[in-house]
């Protein structure tokens, strides 16, 4: 999977992984895919609305040792 | 007959389920907590793709003066409430145990050690995505406020009427 852009948002709490994810999708273009690792466990729910309010498709979700990690497709 | 009748309606459906979704805050307090939610709840809206107004009055204009501005006002009854309460995002006072200063700057204190974002950050990051920022006008002239008082890149100032329009077209509004 080739990926265009890592966004670490670790360590960051709620609404800060959805801001930086919003500002990671303005640098890349349509069709790329973004990654974005958040240790925020509320991440996992407001990604997923995040993605479904925006239209951006996310494409893969993952946990391990406290790190959500989630794919997305710029729309 | 049926179908043709139908066709239409099936494209009012998918038009309405692309529509962009709108928020109106009535940003009415003017103490650290609800500032901090509104602030929050603005910018992930916005980061949503959401359209997002906030209509600013009351007390909420303790947010949109400028942090550097100490005695906004024209009379000195005006000045009098700028002492008893120091204008500006960063100077916001907790509704409970504010202690002085010492409340919230032990919120400021956790907030740091876990990186949630100050009002003030997310107060740019709402007008870096857009978020648009409506003053009351009657609260700035109860208030001896000048646009000069207040921050950067709001709206023009507005009246109750147009505050109704925005709720009224929105759909959901946050009165905080």
């Amino acid at each position: 999977m080739d990926i265009k852009l890592k966004v670490d948002a670790s360590g960051l709490s709620c609404p800060l992984p959805i801001l930086r994810a919003t500002q990671g999708m303005k640098t890349i273009a349509p069709g790329e895919l973004m990654e974005v690792v958040a240790t925020d466990p509320g991440s996992v729910k407001d990604m997923a609305a995040w993605a479904g309010s925006t239209g951006h498709t996310l494409v893969e979700q993952d946990s391990a040792n406290g790190k959500f990690r989630f794919v997305l497709r710029h729309k | 007959m049926s179908a043709v009748e139908l066709a239409p309606a099936a494209e009012v459906a998918s038009e309405g389920a692309a529509k962009t979704k709108k928020i109106c805050i009535i940003a009415y307090s003017g103490e650290l907590e609800p500032t901090w939610a509104s602030m929050i709840i603005a910018s992930t809206a916005a980061a949503m793709d959401m359209e997002v107004s906030i209509f600013v009055t009351f007390w909420g204009f303790g947010a949109l003066v400028k942090d550097s501005k100490r005695l906004p006002g024209k009379n000195l009854m005006q000045r009098m409430l700028s002492v008893m309460q120091r204008p500006g995002i960063s100077h916001r006072k907790l509704s409970k145990m504010n202690f002085m200063g010492m409340g919230p700057w032990m919120m400021f204190q956790l907030a740091k050690k876990y990186n949630v974002s100050k009002p003030k950050d997310l107060l740019g990051m709402c007008q870096e995505l857009g978020v648009k920022i409506y003053p009351c006008q009657m609260t700035m002239d109860l208030f001896g406020l000048n646009k000069e008082d207040l921050i950067d890149g709001l709206e023009e100032p507005v009246g109750a009427a147009t505050m109704l329009m925005l709720a009224t077209e929105a759909d959901s509004t946050l009165f905080i």
